[in-house]
C-alpha cells in the first residue's frame, strides 16, 4: 500500500478514506473548521444564501420540467403551471419569491462585509468572488423574469438589451448580437432559457465554491475585525474560535427555521408582495406593440435603474450603472485602513457608510417612481454620493484615527 | 536529471501552445456566431407593405417591421403648420444628428409633406411613445402642439418626431426606408423599387 495515504479511521470509513478524504473534509471544513466565538444576527445570511440557493436549483429544476421555452406557448404555459399542474403554483411561488429572497439576504450579507470590514485584507479575494456572484445573479434573475413572457418581461428585455446597443460603433450588432434578432423575440426567449437554466447555474455553483474555498483558506471575519488566529492555544487552535460543527451549524438551523418562517409566510400568504416580488403588468402577454404604462424593474434592480435614469445620455447612464457595481469590486483596495471593523472605526466613517446605505436605498425607490423634477435631482444627488463614497474613503483611510483595537475577541 | 533547459524542446513546447491557442480562438467562432440572426429570422426582417387608402387626415395607423412598430401618420394643415416655429425647443430641429434617409432630412421629415413614416420607438429607451394628435394643453405639457410622448421616462416630439429639449431621448425618432408603389401603397424597409437605379 504504498500509494495510499495514512488515515486514522478504520473500517469502512477507513476503507473510504484511503480512496476519497471524507473525513479529512468533514473536519476541514466542519467540524474541525474554527470559527471566531462572537458571531451576530449578521453571521445569518452567508448559510441563508446556501439554503436559497438549493430552493432555487431544486424548485428551477420542477419548472422545467412543465415550461415550454417557446414564444407561443410561455405566456400560457406559466399559467398551466399556476393553474393546471398538481402543487406547480406553489413550485413557481417558491421560486419567485426565492428569488427575491435571494437579493434580499445577499444585500444584508455584503451589508456586513462594508461594516466589519469583511472584504479587507486577506479577504478580497473572497469579496471578489463574492461580487462575482452578486453580478451572476443578477444576470441570472433578469433572465429568469424574462422567461413568463409577460408584457413587463418583454419590455424590460427590451429596454435592458438596447442599452448594449448605444455602445458606439459595434451597438447595433452586438444588440442582434444578443438578441438573435432584429428584436427580442423567440430566438432571445430560447437562449435566455438556456442561460438561465444551465450555463449561469453551473457559474454560480463554480463561484460559490470558490467564495467558500477561499473563506476556509484564511477564516472567517468577526464583527471585532480582528484575527483569531493570531492567537493560539499549545495545539494551535485559535483561542478565540469554536468548530463551526455543532456550534455555528445549530446556530444556522436556528436562523433557518425563522427565515422559513417569514419566507414561507409571504409564499402563502402574499407571493406578489403586493407588485414587489410579481408585477401586475406581467399578467398581459408580450406585445410589442403596446408599451406598459410605466416600465420599471423588479426591486432589486431599482437602483440601478435610478442611476441609468438619472443622466439624459444613454451611454453615459450605462456607463454610470455598470460603473456602479464595477466600484464595490475596488472596496478592498480602497479603503486602506488598519481596522476592519465599524466598532473601532470614528464618526467619519459611520457617518459615510450610513449615507451610502442611505443613497442606495433611497436610488432603489426612486427606481420604482415614474420620476417627477423633484425625483430626478434627488436621482442624481444620490448617485453622486453613492459615487463619492469610493474617493472618500480612499483619501480618509490613508491616515485614519481609530478607537483601541482588543487583542482577543469581545462580547 | 541536469538543470539544464533543452532549448529546442522548450521551442516546440511553446509553439504547440500558441498554435492550441490559436486553434481554441478560431473553435469559438462557431459558437459565437451561433448566436446571431438565423436566416428565418433575417429573411422575416424583410420589407413589408403598408396601404394608407383608408388613412383619415390627423390619423395614425401601424404596421410591424423586424418587430418594431411603424407609425404613418396623415398630418393635416394645422398640425404642419406648427413646425417651423419649434425649431428653438427642439434638441435636433434640422434632423443633423438623428436617423432618417436622405429624402427625410427635411422639416417635416418624409417623402411626402403630409405622411409621416416613423419607427414608434423612443430614441432613449426603446419604449414606445404614444400619439397625442390634437393641438390642446396636455398634463404634461400646457403648450402641446401635437406629437408624440414617451410615458417610460417623459419624452416629448413633435409631430415630425423631433424631439423637445429636456427629454431624455437625445434624437429624433427614427424614419425608416420606405418608398411608395402608388399612391396609397408603400412599402417600408427599402429605399427604392426593384429595377429602380
Amino acid at each position: 500500500m504504498a500509494n495510499t495515504r495514512e488515515v486514522k479511521t478504520t473500517g469502512f470509513m477507513g476503507w473510504i478514506d484511503k480512496r476519497l478524504p471524507v473525513t479529512q473534509m468533514w473536519e476541514d471544513h466542519l467540524s474541525k473548521y474554527y470559527a471566531p466565538n462572537n458571531f451576530n444576527f449578521w453571521y445569518f445570511f452567508g448559510s441563508l444564501a446556501m439554503l436559497v440557493l438549493v430552493n432555487q436549483l431544486l424548485t428551477g429544476i420542477w419548472l422545467t420540467m412543465h415550461y415550454k421555452s417557446d414564444a407561443a406557448q410561455a405566456f400560457g404555459v406559466v399559467e398551466y403551471i399556476m393553474r393546471d399542474v398538481p402543487w406547480g403554483w406553489l413550485i413557481r411561488y417558491l421560486h419567485t419569491t426565492g428569488a427575491s429572497a435571494f437579493f434580499i439576504v445577499v444585500y444584508l450579507h455584503m451589508y456586513r462585509g462594508l461594516m466589519y470590514g469583511s472584504y479587507k485584507k486577506p479577504r478580497e479575494l473572497i469579496w471578489v468572488f463574492g461580487m462575482l456572484i452578486y453580478v451572476a445573479l443578477m444576470a441570472e434573475a433578469f433572465m429568469g423574469y424574462v422567461l413568463p413572457w409577460g408584457n413587463m418581461s418583454y419590455w424590460g428585455a427590451k429596454v435592458i438589451t438596447q442599452l448594449f446597443g448605444v455602445i458606439p460603433v459595434i451597438g447595433d450588432t452586438l444588440l442582434e448580437w444578443i438578441r438573435g434578432d432584429y428584436v427580442v423575440s423567440d430566438a432571445t426567449l430560447n437562449r435566455f432559457f438556456a442561460l438561465h437554466v444551465v450555463a449561469v447555474p453551473l457559474v454560480l455553483l463554480v463561484l460559490v465554491l470558490m467564495h467558500i474555498a477561499a473563506l476556509h483558506q484564511v477564516g472567517s471575519n468577526n464583527p471585532d475585525g480582528i484575527e483569531i488566529k493570531e492567537n493560539k492555544d499549545e495545539n494551535g487552535i485559535p483561542k478565540d474560535g469554536i468548530p463551526f460543527h455543532p456550534y455555528y451549524s445549530v446556530k444556522d438551523i436556528f436562523g433557518v427555521a425563522v427565515f422559513l418562517l417569514i419566507f414561507l409566510g409571504v409564499v402563502f400568504l402574499n407571493p406578489q408582495f403586493g407588485g414587489l416580488f410579481l408585477e401586475h403588468d406581467n399578467y398581459t402577454i408580450a406585445n410589442p406593440g403596446v408599451t406598459p404604462e410605466h416600465i420599471k424593474p423588479v426591486w432589486y434592480f431599482t437602483p440601478f435603474y435610478a442611476m441609468l435614469k438619472a443622466v439624459p445620455d444613454p451611454l453615459g447612464g450605462m456607463i454610470l450603472m455598470f460603473g456602479a457595481i464595477i466600484m464595490l469590486f475596488t472596496l478592498p483596495w480602497v479603503d486602506r485602513s488598519e481596522v476592519k471593523s465599524i466598532r473601532y472605526r470614528l464618526l467619519p466613517f459611520k457617518l459615510a457608510l450610513a449615507a451610502f446605505v442611505i443613497s442606495f436605498l433611497v436610488l432603489g425607490w426612486l427606481g420604482m417612481q415614474s420620476g417627477s423634477t423633484v425625483q430626478k435631482y434627488m436621482a442624481i444627488v444620490c448617485t453622486a454620493v453613492y459615487f463619492l463614497y469610493f474617493p472618500f474613503l480612499f483619501f480618509y483611510t490613508k491616515n485614519e484615527k481609530h478607537k483601541p483595537i482588543p487583542k482577543r475577541l469581545t462580547h | 536529471m541536469t538543470d539544464k533547459v533543452n532549448e529546442s524542446r522548450r521551442n516546440l513546447l511553446v509553439g504547440t501552445s500558441v498554435v492550441g491557442v490559436v486553434g481554441a480562438v478560431f473553435a469559438a467562432v462557431p459558437f459565437i456566431k451561433s448566436w446571431m440572426p438565423s436566416e428565418r429570422a433575417k429573411s422575416a426582417g424583410g420589407p413589408v407593405e403598408a396601404n394608407i387608402s383608408k388613412l383619415e387626415l390627423g390619423q395614425k395607423i401601424q404596421v410591424m417591421w423586424r418587430g418594431q412598430p411603424i407609425f404613418l401618420v396623415k398630418r393635416d394643415k394645422n398640425q404642419l403648420n406648427t413646425l417651423e416655429g419649434l425649431a428653438s425647443k427642439l434638441k435636433d430641429p434640422s434632423s443633423e444628428s438623428s436617423i432618417q434617409p436622405e429624402f427625410a432630412k427635411n422639416l417635416h421629415r418624409s417623402k411626402k409633406e403630409e405622411l409621416l413614416v416613423l419607427v414608434g420607438i423612443c430614441t432613449h429607451l426603446g419604449c414606445s411613445p404614444k400619439f397625442y394628435p390634437e393641438i390642446v394643453p396636455q398634463a404634461f405639457d400646457a403648450d402641446w402642439k401635437s406629437g408624440f410622448y414617451c410615458p417610460c421616462h417623459n419624452s416629448k416630439f413633435d409631430i415630425s418626431g423631433r424631439v423637445f429639449s429636456g427629454s431624455p431621448a437625445g434624437t429624433n425618432l427614427v424614419v425608416p426606408p420606405y418608398v411608395f408603389v402608388d399612391d396609397e401603397n408603400l412599402i417600408i424597409g427599402m429605399d427604392k423599387l426593384e429595377g429602380e437605379a
